[in-house]
């Protein structure tokens, strides 16, 4: 395969992981803080008193992000080495 | 020792700290240190992105908003921690291997334009100086509650320091103190925290003492908010009552705006290679997220010790924290009954209300409210000054050196010397102080709704410039610069007419689609993108020159040395 198909693919594959991973951002964010709160909150996070929709909206939301970022960098310096792209 | 004594000992230690820091690393983070290849480390870095975007809003505002907010105060949560997903995935890996200095500079190169250029450094700074103006405002009230002045005053006093700390003091090296102002005000933030949700929630961990029940009465802390709210004739607690559509809006524009702050985004500049702007995001997150975790559990708190305190309490023997910010106006008692009594009341409630309570108050008010040491109030008028000082110092470095380098260096003046340049730096940054002084004095609001226009700005403006940049090959200039102006204008129009032109407009049913000011940076950014991809389309496509450029960004081998902006 040649150099310039190489870059293509890693390419690709970055937005793929990129789209995949704003999804599950949107989702935890916009879906279950805001769009669905309302049947959401019907159900309490168990043991303890949060209404789930509002757990999500000022809590739940904030730990995916971090853990979304973390995922984002281990997959993207896979690749790196994968496709020989990364620096040293 | 009072709270006075204490709060002059802990601010004074503070400042000591940063000036410290300043000296040890002026003389470590010469530009020769950033040429042998070093720069800074993600995590330092990360902690320093995090003290530069933690500003007086999130810190003395933030947490205040939500408590009189409830659920709605949500936006402001997830719209101020999702922006970094957004600049972790999508923005910050390509700036850090595209290099150079500033965004103008992105800007610049990758659509090939002076004007583009110009236009960028003009929305630099209209955001910028909003985003210092909310700044001004939340030093104001630090110092108007522990000097007892008015807030106008504390404003100067505010001017006065920053102009020292940021103008006279020169901007070299201010990683590694923003690395000493997180570590003060996370400090000072978690030690109340923790203290009042032992107190009121038997739980050393906030974000779990806030879903638990009170101690004194053994009811669940956001029941017992939800039934007291609606007994006084507010929104229940946890619902809200603002528009869902308009809650979308809102938490989109501040995501994207974070996305596209300048002076965020340059602080990727300064890790030595792609990868480690990556791992920076993440920690900046995570140091953002201790907080912004916190904030509701301290709403809530707040919340529900303001309400045992005060609400139908007799006037006579309010608490001494209650006088003192009367004598400011930020709280106002009118006793319209004349039964002695204060009725704390919301709009949907039959009786008049008689308390007003200035929502940027509560976290500095919190921890006497909550009747704990006096060294800890001192605590957080540090950890206060500590958000807006290291906020303010980014951004006054955005607006200086945009004139002196974008608008002179590489624009207008080509030829001017290194030192023209530092002058020209440094006499736009004292003007930007006594601008954004002057904004913090006219009252626009709350700091975080002023600062939540500045989000708005940014997201219509720079955030489909830069992602357009880089992952469409296709747009040109002529794209870039018609989606800038048309983003920026209808954003800046649509809030500059509800807030001043004819602020009685300013209602749901007058909104465009019911979207709020507050909101309409989401709208102005789909313009934004409509404009430049039309515009590309029937232009030429950009050199091939540039087409490289952008196939070379999206590669992390062969990133330059790291870089920090200096003025």
């Amino acid at each position: 395969m040649s150099g310039i198909e190489r870059r293509a693919e890693y390419w690709s594959q970055n937005v793929r992981y990129v789209v995949a991973l704003l999804s599950v951002w949107f989702a935890v964010s916009y879906g279950c803080g805001i769009l669905f709160v309302e049947p959401l909150n019907r159900i309490r996070l168990p043991g303890s008193g949060f209404k789930l929709g509002f757990w999500f909206a000022q809590q739940g939301s904030i730990y995916v992000f971090v853990a979304l970022v973390f995922v984002y960098v281990r997959l993207m310096n896979r690749l790196d080495r994968e496709y020989d792209v990364a620096e040293d | 020792m009072g709270i006075t004594a204490w709060t002059y000992l802990i601010v004074t230690l503070s400042f000591g700290l940063y000036i410290g820091v300043a000296i040890w690393s002026r003389a470590s983070s010469t530009k020769e240190f950033y040429v042998a290849g070093k720069g800074v480390s993600p995590l330092a870095n990360g902690m320093a992105t995090a003290a530069d975007w933690m500003s007086a809003a999130s810190f003395i505002s933030m947490a205040g908003m939500i408590s009189f907010l409830g659920y709605d105060g949500s936006v402001y949560l997830m719209g101020w921690t999702g922006g970094y997903v957004l600049l972790a995935l999508l923005l910050a890996p390509y700036l850090r291997k595209f290099g150079k200095f500033t965004v103008p500079d992105f800007v610049g190169d990758r659509y090939e334009s002076q004007t583009a250029r110009v236009v960028a450094v003009v929305c630099a700074i209209f955001v910028s100086l909003t985003y210092v103006g909310g700044q001004m405002r939340g030093v104001g009230i630090v110092f108007s509650q522990f000097l007892e002045v008015p807030v106008k005053q504390g404003v100067l006093i505010g001017m006065a320091i920053v102009f020292m700390y940021a103008v006279l003091g020169g901007m070299k090296g201010i990683t590694y103190t923003q690395v000493a102002q997180y570590c003060v005000l996370i400090l000072a933030y978690l030690v109340p925290a923790i203290f009042i949700s032992i107190l009121i929630a038997g739980n050393p961990i906030p974000q779990i003492g806030f879903g638990g029940a009170e101690v004194s009465t053994g009811e669940l802390l956001l029941d017992k908010l939800d039934r007291l709210h609606t007994e006084l004739g507010f929104a229940a607690y946890t619902e809200g009552s603002r528009d869902k559509l308009d809650m979308f809006f809102i938490t989109a524009a501040l995501m994207l705006g974070t996305a596209g702050l300048p002076h965020v985004i340059v602080r990727f500049y300064t890790v030595p290679r792609v990868r480690d702007a990556r791992t920076s995001v993440a920690w900046a997150l995570v140091f953002i997220a201790i907080l912004y975790t916190t904030a509701p559990a301290v709403a809530v708190f707040a919340r529900t010790n303001l309400l045992n305190t005060v609400s139908g309490q007799p006037y006579e023997s309010v608490p001494d924290w209650f006088t003192r910010w009367e004598e400011s106006a930020l709280i106002r008692f009118d006793d319209v009954n004349g039964d002695g009594l204060i009725q704390y009341l919301g709009p949907n409630a039959e009786a008049a209300n008689e308390l007003e309570i200035d929502r940027d108050i509560m976290v500095l008010a919190n921890p006497e409210i909550a009747n704990l040491p006096a060294w800890v109030v001192g605590l957080v008028a540090a950890g206060g000054l500590a958000a807006a000082l290291s906020t303010a110092a980014g951004l006054l470095l955005v607006i200086s050196t945009s004139i002196s380098h974008d608008l002179l260096k590489r624009g207008f003046r080509r030829g001017i010397s290194e030192k023209g340049e530092l002058v020209a730096a440094r006499v736009s940054a004292a003007f930007a102080v006594v601008l954004a002084g002057y904004l913090g004095i006219s009252e626009l609001g709350f700091v975080a709704q002023v600062v939540a226009f500045a989000f708005g700005l940014a997201a219509s403006s720079f955030f489909p410039a830069i992602l357009l940049g880089i992952f469409s090959k296709r747009m040109n200039k002529q794209g870039a610069i018609s989606g800038m102006v048309c983003g920026i204008a209808f954003t800046a129009a649509y809030i500059v007419y509800f807030k001043w032109v004819n602020p009685e407009a300013n209602t749901p049913d007058r909104w465009l689609f019911g979207v709020s000011p507050e909101g309409i940076g989401t709208v102005g950014m789909g313009i934004n993108f409509a404009v430049a991809t039309i515009v590309s389309r029937l232009t030429p496509p950009p050199s091939k020159a540039v087409q490289d450029l952008v196939e070379d960004i999206r590669i992390p081998r062969g990133a330059g040395e790291a870089h920090e902006i200096q003025a």
